[in-house]
């Protein structure tokens, strides 16, 4: 069965350090970095206007549905989707075979920049993430839920 | 799998919900959607055919507010039933944390249910979770209807697990709240008990 994804302060500041530098490197619109199930772990740059929830579930859902599609063609995966629309683009990666990390970008900058960096920034990220599992695997796991109380549970519904 | 965020303190959870084509599973979302204060909930985002027959999954989240500092939150999905679209069925199913099987009261449906639940054995094992540890809860769905089969026939047929069972009618929302509690609950017990 799958681990237990978790996520610290200081990886959180280092993946979003990464997504920062990036942003500004490729010129880009915004970053974000998502979990393979869809859920935000970090992003930068002009978020605001985006419902940054919803694009985490429909990314998610892209990758599953290219995972399984290189599958069928006996690919390991396709690493990489791009998006090209009328003003803004996507450019869209797998990092460490657990994360996603999606670019938005327009005419300031191009698909071979954000490709570069990217690129840079993936073997970055590779790292972080591989510390942030060895070290929620170190920590024996407490879960901060361990304690919670059938009371706890109930007062969630109460409203 | 669940999601802990020491850092902007969150849980994370996914949800799916599963049964055979037509069954109500788009219904209890939109409801849920519907009745949800817009501070506790996000899009719902629906992937449909130009017939309003799941394509590729809706999507819904919630937040349910806090426990122990926590912010939790629920991601609600619902799979198509169609049966030719079991590949997109399994990709939903990665990283779930609880299952509503919604079955389909009406008694010419009985088959579709029994099909649909052993598919979720088969697609859960191949992710290698395993049906009898999962927390699932059951809707018998469609209470309304003037063909809907006795509960102890349905119960019989498929709660062989005896999990919490309930009734609803997702058109008017009767049973769609309870059922949800009681899958999220069983989602909180869970985490309770730390990694799996
Ligand atoms: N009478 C009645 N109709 C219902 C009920 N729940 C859902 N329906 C209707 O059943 C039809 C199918 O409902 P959906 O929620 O789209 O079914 P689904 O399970 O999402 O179907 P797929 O996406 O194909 O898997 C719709 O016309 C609903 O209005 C119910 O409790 N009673
Ligand atoms: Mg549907």
């Amino acid at each position: 069965m799958v681990s237990q994804m978790v996520m610290y302060d200081e990886e959180s500041r280092r993946i979003t350090s990464v997504c920062e530098r990036l942003g500004r490197e490729a010129n880009a619109r915004a970053v974000f970095v998502i979990d393979k199930n869809g859920q935000l772990i970090a992003s930068s740059g002009d978020t605001e206007h985006l419902d940054s929830t919803s694009l985490a579930s429909l990314v998610a859902g892209e990758i599953a549905a290219t995972g399984g599609l290189a599958k069928l063609m006996g690919e390991k995966e396709f690493s990489t989707l791009f998006h090209e629309g009328a003003k803004d683009h996507l450019h869209i990666s797998v990092v460490a075979s657990r994360v996603i990390l999606v670019v938005i970008f327009d005419s300031r900058s191009s698909l071979g920049l954000v490709r570069l960096r990217v690129k840079k920034c993936s073997e970055e990220l590779t790292q972080i993430f591989e510390q942030l599992m060895k070290r929620s695997e170190a920590s024996g796991q407490q879960s901060p839920f361990a304690e919670i109380t059938d009371e706890d549970i109930d007062k969630l519904f109460s409203v | 799998m669940s999601f802990i965020n020491y850092s902007s303190r969150e849980i994370n959870c996914k949800i799916v919900y599963y049964g055979p084509g037509l069954c109500g599973k788009t219904t209890n979302l939109q409801y849920i959607y519907n009745k949800t204060s817009p501070t506790a909930k996000g899009k719902m985002i629906s992937l449909a055919t130009e017939t309003e027959r799941t394509l590729f999954f809706d999507f819904l989240p919630l937040s349910l507010g806090e426990i122990r500092g926590f912010k939790t939150r629920f991601h609600l999905y619902t799979v198509p039933g169609q049966v030719f679209y079991d590949a997109s069925r399994k990709l939903i199913l990665k990283g779930v944390d609880g299952v509503v099987f919604v079955a389909d009261s009406q008694i010419e449906r009985m088959e579709a249910n029994q099909e649909s639940l052993d598919n979720l054995r088969d697609n859960l094992k191949e992710q290698c979770y395993d049906i009898e540890k999962i927390p699932l809860v059951l809707q018998y769905n469609k209470r309304d209807l003037p063909n809907a089969a006795p509960v102890e026939d349905l119960s019989r047929m498929l709660n062989y697990l005896a999990r919490p069972e309930f009734l609803a009618t997702a058109t008017s929302g009767f049973g769609v709240f309870d059922t949800l509690k009681e899958v999220a609950k069983l989602v909180l017990q869970e985490l309770r008990k730390g990694t799996r």
